[in-house]
């Protein structure tokens, strides 16, 4: 859906982007991650355009983006970005219809298509549409941002640290939106992050960038079990890669399906290793697991933590 | 008792020392003579006391606890007292003059000046307690002088000398007041589209930022009078070398240049400032979501920028209006012309006549400006 071959940027003589190769094929969720200025914003700005690259080719399905006029691409992609940008004086349903507006849908698909985007985004239609940003939260504002990004169905979602600016307990509820949007829609999505956690949870690929270079990209396993350098194995956090890779998998996975303990349950859909620290905190060597509808569903035995059975 | 409003308590003072310190209205036996002052404690007798009920609130206001209905009933006295004064001068000077023949002049002293506009400044200051939506204080100050319009329009002043000098030069009046709303008119107009393209321009390219500003600065800086006769000599050559422009160094064509050159400032800073405080991301959003520059002028740009511009524009009007009055100098007319014509010929009522209107219009346009701002900032943003 989107190659990079040995795209370049320069600005001020300095290298932003340097000789990148990358494919992000149709469907896939792949985060862009690395330190300040390492050159994902640059990155991420050129498959849309609002920056233009210099050197190499970078295609958008199949073809050159140059060849796209900027509009037409920018408008065939969702644009979600850390500060939101929402039109202070536009209420939520205008905000949302932004693109489809400059698209021409006739206004009742419009309308219902903003409906569609609050639930999705769990906004209660009758209470949001009509508020204008300043009357909502900032949770609530990225939401409105992602669902405005969403609204004309866009081949690909472009979204440069969108959750960045919110607190942990907001950014852990839209960082699950999100996961759930992708596993709905099977959209393309190019996440720009610089945290490594919201990274390895919601990255199928991973691209690691420093100085405007792939330093690794892979799969978070590979790149929490196979880390090709020593920035690679300090930046997914040398010290914890065992919890973060505990954190790639879920409770469900290694579930005893055949037994029964009693104690506080845990959800199956919980990661491995908030079952870790429940393991931890609870002094127990057992854990009741229950799955979404609240029913038992088997026992999880603290030493499964460290394999799969088999 | 405890002093909740200092202003207040200034303004009272200032207007017990000019009842006390100024004559209240001057009465001459023609034009020609300097008057002799008549004092405000001379003309309360009798009846006329009752004119004073007014006055207990006023004098009490610095005490009083800051509420909504504390400052409308200041507001109130305030405005009944204005009425109360002006009616007193307006029958004073009934009661001295002669016959239809009679040359008798009588005319507002300082005293009525003062206390005019301390009474106003009252209810000024005690309306900015009404914070109401959507203008509705702007409103409460227009209606403020809703009285003393009336007792204007009910011809209960004629007998002073300023309506005398209206009712000798009405012809003038008419004619300078249509004259000198065409020249405001006729300003804003270029001032508000050239002021907001420099504005924008200076936004978009911020190089540009500096020469413009210093350049606006610097015609700001110029004494209008100067740059009034400034632009005589050009405008007189162009007008030689192309007839058919109608060019010429004096009358409308150079007062209206000026006026615009001023108008400039005030417009361009107001856009400028418009745009800059548009919430960070907007831009960037709007042209990732694959808006064009011209709908992310139109639909996103100005629309936020509106209410800081309109402000702008505002500051543009009312020095406009009161600039306008100096075109009078180059034979551009307007009330400046008749201000001028008192002023040589050493007839004050007449300076009056020329200025007043003046002061007026500038109050007018000013309060429409800010009502207009209010609305706007009313629908959320
Ligand atoms: N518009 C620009 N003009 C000049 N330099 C820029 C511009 N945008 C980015 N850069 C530079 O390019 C480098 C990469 O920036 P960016 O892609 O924003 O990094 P990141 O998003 O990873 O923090 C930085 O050194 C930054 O200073
Ligand atoms: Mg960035």
């Amino acid at each position: 859906m989107i190659e990079f071959s040995r795209v370049s940027k320069v600005f001020d003589g300095r290298k932003a982007v340097d000789e990148l190769d990358l494919v992000i094929p149709q469907g896939e969720l792949a985060v862009l991650i690395g330190t300040s200025g390492s050159g994902k914003s640059t990155t991420l700005k050129m498959i849309n355009r609002l920056v233009e690259y210099d050197a190499g080719t970078l295609r958008f399905a199949g073809e050159d983006v140059r060849h796209f006029h900027p509009e037409t691409l920018r408008r065939r992609m969702g644009y979600a970005i850390q500060s939101i940008g929402l039109f202070p004086h536009w209420t939520v349903e205008q905000n949302i219809a932004t693109v489809p507006q400059l698209l021409h849908w006739p206004k009742p698909r419009i309308r219902d298509r903003v409906t569609e985007l609050l639930e999705l985004l769990h906004l209660e239609p009758g209470q949001y549409r009509g508020r204008f940003p300043h009357q909502l939260s900032g949770g609530q504002q990225q939401r409105v941002g992602v669902a405005r990004a969403l609204a004309a169905d866009p081949d690909v979602l472009l979204m440069d640290e969108p959750f960045g600016a919110l607190d942990p307990v907001t950014r852990a509820a839209l960082q699950e939106e999100l996961r759930r949007i992708h596993a709905l829609s099977g959209k393309t999505i190019v996440l720009v992050t610089h945290d490594i956690d919201e990274a390895l949870g919601l990255g199928q690929r991973i691209v690691l960038m420093e100085q405007g270079r792939i330093v690794q990209q892979g799969s978070p396993l590979e790149l929490l079990t196979h880390p090709a350098s020593d920035f690679v194995r300090d930046f997914v956090g040398r010290s914890d890669i065992g919890i973060k890779l505990l954190a790639l998998d879920r409770v469900a996975d290694r579930t005893r399906h055949d037994e029964a303990v009693g104690g506080e349950p845990i959800a199956s859909s919980s990661t491995l290793r908030e079952a870790l620290s429940a393991f931890i905190t609870r002094k127990v060597d057992r854990l009741p697991v229950v799955d979404e509808q609240g029913r038992p569903a088997g026992t999880l035995h603290f030493c499964d933590l460290l394999e799969a059975q088999a | 008792m405890k002093i909740h409003h200092p202003v207040q308590l200034l303004l009272v003072g200032l207007m017990l020392a000019s009842a006390w310190g100024l004559p209240f209205l001057t009465h001459a036996p023609n034009r020609l003579l300097t008057g002799t002052g008549i004092e405000l404690a001379a003309l309360l007798r009798g009846e006329r006391l009752w004119l004073l009920v007014p006055v207990l609130p006023l004098l009490m206001a610095p005490f009083l606890t800051p509420l909504r209905k504390t400052g409308l009933a200041v507001a109130i006295a305030a405005s009944l007292w204005l009425a109360g004064l002006t009616w007193l001068a307006g029958d004073e000077a009934a009661r001295l003059a002669g016959g239809p023949d009679s040359l008798v002049r009588t005319s507002f002293g300082g005293g009525f000046w003062l206390l005019f506009i301390l009474a106003g400044l009252q209810a000024n200051d005690a309306l900015r307690r009404l914070n109401g939506p959507g203008g509705r204080q702007t409103l409460a100050q227009l209606a403020v002088y809703g009285p003393v319009l009336w007792l204007l329009l009910s011809g209960r002043l004629e007998a002073l000398s300023v309506l005398k000098e209206y009712a000798n030069h009405r012809d003038s009046f008419d004619l300078a007041l249509w004259r000198h709303l065409q020249l405001v008119g006729l300003t804003l107009l270029p001032a508000c589209l050239l002021g907001s393209a420099l504005g924008l321009l200076t936004f978009r390219q911020s190089r540009a930022r500096g020469p413009v500003f210093t350049v606006l600065n610097i015609i700001q800086t110029i004494p209008s009078i100067a740059l009034f006769g400034l632009l005589i000599g050009p405008l007189a050559a162009l007008g030689k070398l192309f007839p058919a422009s109608g060019l010429a160094g004096i009358g409308l064509p150079p007062a209206l240049l000026a006026l615009t050159l001023y108008g400039l400032l005030p417009m361009a800073r107001g856009t400028l400032a418009g745009l800059q405080q548009m919430p960070e991301g907007v831009i960037e959003a709007a042209r990732g979501m694959g808006l064009s520059p011209r709908q992310r002028l139109l639909r996103v740009e100005l629309p936020i920028a509106l209410p800081v511009m309109i402000s702008g524009l505002r500051v543009t009007a009312v020095q406009a209006v009161g600039l306008a009055q100096l075109a009078a100098l180059i034979g551009a007319g307007g009330f400046g012309a008749i201000m001028f014509q008192g002023l040589l010929g050493s007839a004050l009522d007449l300076v009056l006549l020329g200025v007043i209107p003046v002061v007026v219009l500038a109050i007018a346009v000013d309060a429409l400006f800010a009502l207009l701002v209010s609305l706007l900032e009313v629908t959320p943003r």
